[in-house]
């Protein structure tokens, strides 16, 4: 639905976006990942017919943004980022002008409009100017705009940025909710996000793709894949020996630290093991663990590893 | 189709927009109040013993100085400082959709306030026997050019994100463009700049073509006068839209 070719983009001597591709088929939801400045917003301004790309282009359902960018924005539903909405208008007029130019005729354009407030859960507000609103309503208001012609390419730039806990996971619901009927592409620096919506990651650093592959792929390129977590009463120290002896583990910390539990006297530490055989530890820990019927174990799982570690890993800054 | 229905929404909303704020009534207040008074008072409207609106429209030129750079300022500088440019130019509008649109919605209001001008016109009526054929030549001039100033507006406000930034540069540009043509500004040049130079200079100006309408002549050259300058600083919006949508 939507392919992304060769697209670079450079601003005086900054290269902004060097070479980005890729594809998102319908049902897929696409994070895009990266820090602050690696050319996220960048792209999704090229992709959506903002700014035009130095090189490259984006396809719609086959249509060049560059060569055809009506019929191609036709089918585009867009959220910049900080979602910028006419602060003067009420959320309906403006939903409604929207409407207009979508090019629904009168009669649809009031049942569009009726049916995207009802859906964004903007019924309260419809008719309060949109700057005297809340920063979450602003942004369901720009989610509305987005999604009032049902476009099936929808493309998010940072849409829960701000929003308190509660917007976040109506927002969330919202898009995963269609997530099925379209092809969405999210940028985001909020991990959690991604687990919680994306079925695919894309990271990008300096305007580059460093990483394109499923959240689980991801994770399991984290050095804690396959750690094994223990929740215990004490860490007596063969304990701690043990475990680190073990030829599948790499090595053993304590959260919080010894040093920190003799101050606060904290129980019910946290031991993590972390494999150098991942497929090996969980079942030489269980048996080690059997085999040392002394030590006092409420709790223990197999870690899928962490996202931010491979960001981190994949992002960082290398001086 | 698409093209006049999509200018249509754009001119519906930016008129909304206009009278949403308390803007476009302090503008009304403001210029009417002036004209009166420079009408009446300054121009000795009654004490010249004649029915004419000729001291009426001189002032227009000077009034539409402040008046159309500050109707104008806004339209694109705070799209770009809001950052709605993004929205409305990611929508399936073509930019010359946009800026037609925003640019007719502009001279509506421009001149509807104008049109509100009537009671002086009547006034002429009651007290004599003005030749109506000159006074609609008048507006017809005026209207032409709140337009071009407009369209100077236009292109400076697309070129920041500051509107008084837009507004201080359309006045300066229009201020010129009013006195290129007058003797003070052409003797100036006469004594180093070679004599075309002067006279393409003065045939820039807005003053003669807007004194022809007011002397009641309609001449096609100065409808294509005003429409040129219009459709030239439209153009240069355009470009400058084209190249930095983003700044």
């Amino acid at each position: 639905m939507l392919a992304v070719k060769h697209l670079q983009k450079t601003f005086g001597l900054i290269h902004a976006v060097r070479d980005v591709s890729f594809k998102v088929a319908r049902g897929e939801v696409l994070g895009f990942l990266g820090p602050n400045g690696a050319g996220k917003t960048t792209t999704m301004r090229m992709i959506t017919g903002f700014i035009p790309p130095t090189a490259g282009t984006a396809e719609i359902m086959g249509h060049d943004i560059q060569a055809e960018p009506i019929p191609a924005k036709k089918l585009i539903g867009y959220l910049p980022e900080n979602a910028p909405v006419y602060a003067e208008m009420t959320v309906w007029n403006y939903l409604e002008f929207i409407a207009e130019i979508r090019g629904f005729n009168n009669r649809a354009n009031h049942e569009r409009v009726q049916q995207t407030i009802a859906d964004c859960r903007l019924d309260a507000v419809k008719h309060q100017a949109i700057g005297t609103l809340s920063k979450g309503y602003k942004q369901r208001v720009c989610f509305a705009q987005a999604l009032l012609h049902d476009p099936p390419v929808l493309i998010m730039d940072e849409p829960t940025d701000g929003l308190d806990p509660n917007q976040k996971h109506i927002v969330r619901t919202m898009i995963r909710d269609m997530a099925a009927r379209k092809a969405i592409v999210i940028s985001t620096h909020i991990l959690e996000e991604v687990e919680a919506i994306c079925t695919r990651v894309i990271i990008i650093r300096d305007g580059t793709i460093v990483a394109n592959a499923t959240p689980t792929e991801l994770k399991a390129k984290s050095r804690a894949h396959g750690a094994v977590e223990l929740m215990v009463k004490s860490t007596p120290s063969d304990m701690l020996a043990k475990l680190g002896h073990t030829a599948s583990a790499a090595r053993v910390e304590v959260y919080p630290p010894l040093a920190a539990q003799a101050v606060t006297g904290t129980s019910l530490p946290r031991v993590v093991v972390y494999p150098r055989d991942a497929a090996q530890l969980s079942k030489d820990i269980i048996a080690l663990v059997k085999a040392n019927p002394g030590w006092e174990i409420s709790a223990m799982k197999t870690l899928e590893g962490r996202l931010d570690d491979v960001f981190h890993e994949l992002t960082e800054v290398k001086n | 189709m698409d093209s006049i229905r999509n200018t249509k929404a754009i001119i519906k909303r930016e008129l909304a927009s206009y009278f949403e704020s308390p803007v476009a009534y302090v503008f009304m207040v403001v210029f009417l109040m002036l004209i009166g008074f420079l009408t009446f008072f300054v121009a000795r409207f009654y004490e010249s013993g004649q029915a004419d609106l000729r001291g009426f429209f001189f002032w227009h030129p000077w009034m539409f100085l402040i008046l159309v750079p500050a109707a104008a300022m806004r339209l694109w500088a705070e799209e770009r400082r809001a950052g709605t440019i993004e929205t409305l130019l990611t929508l399936p509008v073509t930019a010359t959709q946009a800026i037609l649109g925003k640019f007719l919605a502009a001279w509506i209001f421009i001149g509807l306030i104008v049109a509100l001008t009537f009671p002086i016109v009547l006034t002429t009526v009651y007290l004599g026997a003005p030749d109506s054929g000159a006074i609609i030549c008048g507006y017809i001039g005026s209207f032409l050019l709140a337009g071009a100033y407009l369209s100077v507006g236009m292109l400076t406000s697309a070129l920041t994100r500051n509107q008084v930034i837009s507004f201080v540069l359309s006045l300066v540009i229009c201020l010129f463009l009013l006195l290129a043509g007058w003797p003070p500004v052409t003797d100036l040049m006469v004594h180093w700049a070679p004599e075309w130079l002067v006279r393409t200079v003065a045939a820039f100006s807005f003053m003669p073509h807007y004194e022809a309408f007011q002397k009641g002549v309609l001449d096609l050259r100065d409808f294509a006068y005003y429409f040129s300058v219009i459709i030239f600083m439209l153009f240069g919006t355009h470009l400058v839209l084209e190249n930095r949508k983003a700044a």
